[in-house]
């Protein structure tokens, strides 16, 4: 009967999100008066889990799961959740567990809600907060089916401590082959992805060209920040595709997103704005991210951003 | 090989959103509605397949009678046909009944989906279609080729990108890079008067349940304004970014 949490790891370690999950599962256990389970598969160290309330751990261990499968992963979380009789799966917003949750939905027979923002607001009818219309709107849905699987949407419900035991049971799930194979797997592995990022600086076209991208790499190094661009850089091939954000790229929810040389155009706030703190560097006053912006600064991203730098190499230092 | 192009009917981009009966309802007047952008780029994606390696492409909403001009757009940008599932779309489960009913019936070798739509943005549409229908599956799909029944598909994954090789059936969830912005087509006059010689098949539904429903919409509270930094002071951002923001 227990809530089950899929908790994300990367060679590993578990990603950020795995303690966000893992401490919005402990709130609808304590919503439904149950406990919480944790899957986690290929992580080396459980036992942080506990922090955030989880009360036992389901640990997987296969080298043939060292790759992400959606359609094998899927299947060994409804195995979990069969076999702990869930009633409901709380799985991320990443791009792993956006692939999975529609096929263990279909496989669980469950209902599924995706982008979620809050705990639970009623038990029952199950009825969740979600994001829609790309962040400018919330819908409130109610899950109908006996099993429900909640994704939640990253940095909106937070950490919370819940300090608590878990007990590890080693998990020996059947491991599905499928038609999906995964050949190659191109990934900077000292670069900070835009969905795992505390803090995002994103340039636009105001930057005149990519040679002049140095500085917002600078910049996201003081802050341990991944860097993203507005649709044209990317269309321009200034960057790469994968960093385009927007109501069209990737979706952005960081704590801090600075916006250098970006107008603001309603297809670029609908993809950033779960951010929670906004900053915008622009010569224009009038340019419209000013009004979606909690602090911004008019000025020269020229002369802005290198001692903006500057000065936040020296503020770490004294950190 | 035969090619089912899904294509959600959502409002454009700069719509305004607004609700309407107590907020349980989305507020359609004076909103413009396209082809969803993720879609878009699949559709050019499967007429380049069609004009390289001889496929035929129809396209496929589940919607009311208002969701004709779309898919009428996806025909003048060079769809083969068109068909229309008469049923609301009330959430992405039944909405995956309906498609993974017509992709049995019509023997498609490949569907082509996009990752989300831009008004639900569930993501949910295309995974559960190709586990309904027992097909392989590939979402954040940016580069897709077909040689006889095998495929090679690049995936965007968390800070990088995967090549996978799989084969048909297969559903995919394609977003831009599938092919590029410049690579989008826009009908012209004959396109235009094409399409309506195109047939537009209308089908009744098969039953399918709804495993989640929408109960009432809010919008976000509106934004306070913005604090303006001077570029001579520098350290006042970031001591507002330490002190009061609490985000460095
Ligand atoms: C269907 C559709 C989907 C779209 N999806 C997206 C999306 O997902 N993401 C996205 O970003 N866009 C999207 N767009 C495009 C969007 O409408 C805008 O065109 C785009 O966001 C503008 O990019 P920009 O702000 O970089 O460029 P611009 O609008 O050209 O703005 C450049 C800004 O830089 C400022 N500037 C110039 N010089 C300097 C300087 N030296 N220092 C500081 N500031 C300077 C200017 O004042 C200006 O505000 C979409 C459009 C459509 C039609
Ligand atoms: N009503 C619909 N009719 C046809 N295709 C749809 C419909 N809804 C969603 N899709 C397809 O599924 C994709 C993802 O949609 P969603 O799961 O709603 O985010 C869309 O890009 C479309 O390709």
């Amino acid at each position: 009967m227990s809530v089950l949490v899929y908790t994300e790891s990367d060679q590993g370690k578990f990603k950020k999100v795995a303690f966000e999950v893992a401490s919005y599962a402990k709130a609808v256990a304590t919503q439904m008066g149950t406990t919480v389970t944790a899957i986690a598969i290929n992580a080396n160290d459980v036992s942080e889990l506990g922090t955030y309330g989880v009360d036992k751990v389901l640990k997987v261990n296969n080298q043939k799961l060292d790759t992400f499968n959606a359609k094998t992963y899927a299947d060994i979380i409804k195995q979990a959740a069969q076999k702990e009789n869930t009633k409901v799966v709380i799985v991320s917003s990443s791009a792993d567990s956006k692939y999975l949750a529609p096929l263990l939905a279909v496989g669980l027979d469950a209902g599924y809600a995706s982008n979620v923002v809050e705990a639970p607001t009623s038990a029952s009818p199950f009825t969740v907060k979600r994001t829609a219309f790309t962040n400018k709107a919330f819908n409130f849905t109610t899950i109908d089916t006996d099993v429900k699987i909640v994704g939640v949407s990253n940095n909106a419900f937070g950490l919370a401590e819940n300090p608590s035991s878990a007990t590890v049971e080693d998990f020996s799930p059947s491991v599905l082959d499928n038609g999906v194979h995964v050949d190659s797997v191109d990934k900077a592995s000292n670069k900070v992805s835009i969905a795992d990022a505390d803090i995002v600086v994103s340039g636009g076209r105001g930057l005149k060209g990519p040679e002049n991208w140095g500085m917002i790499e600078d910049l996201a190094n003081v802050l341990g920040a991944a860097t993203a661009c507005s649709k044209p850089v990317s269309d321009l091939g200034w960057r790469p595709h994968s960093e385009h954000v927007g109501q069209t790229g990737k979706p952005v929810a960081a704590n801090l997103y600075i916006a250098i040389g970006i107008s603001g155009a309603i297809q670029h706030l609908a993809g950033i704005n779960a951010s929670k703190v906004k900053v915008v560097i622009n010569t224009d006053p009038e340019a419209p991210f000013f009004k979606a912006a909690d602090y911004g600064v008019v000025g020269d991203a020229f002369d802005v951003v290198p001692r903006l730098t500057e000065k936040l190499k020296a503020f770490k230092a004294q950190q | 090989m035969k090619i089912l192009v899904c294509i959600s009917h959502v409002p454009d981009t700069t719509s305004k959103i607004n609700f309407t009966d107590g907020d349980t309802k989305f507020d359609t007047n004076g909103v413009q509605f396209v082809i969803n952008p993720n879609d878009e780029f699949g559709l050019t994606r499967a007429m380049w397949f069609k004009e390289k390696q001889g496929a035929t492409v129809d396209v496929i909403n589940v919607g009311g009678p208002e969701t004709e001009p779309t898919l009428r757009k996806a025909l003048a940008i060079g769809a083969d046909g068109a068909i229309r599932v008469n049923t609301p779309a009330t959430d992405g489960f039944s909405v995956a009944k309906q498609l993974a009913n017509v992709v049995k019936d019509g023997g498609y070798d490949l569907v082509i989906a996009g990752r989300e739509s831009i008004d639900y943005n569930g993501g949910m549409v295309p995974g559960m279609l190709a586990e309904l229908i027992g097909a392989n599956f590939v979402t954040n799909c940016i580069g897709l080729e077909v040689d006889g029944t095998n495929a090679k598909a690049i995936r965007e994954i968390d800070g990088g990108k995967e090549t996978v090789s799989t084969t048909l059936p297969l559903v995919i969830g394609g977003q831009k890079g599938l092919v590029e912005e410049s690579d989008l087509r826009i009908p012209n006059m004959r396109g235009i008067m094409m399409a309506r010689q195109k047939p537009l098949k209308v089908l009744e539904p098969v039953n399918a349940t709804q495993e989640t429903n929408s109960v009432k919409f809010e919008k976000p509270a509106p934004k306070g304004a913005v604090k303006l930094v001077s570029p001579d002071n520098l350290d006042e951002l970031i001591s507002l970014l330490h002190n009061e923001a609490k985000v460095i």
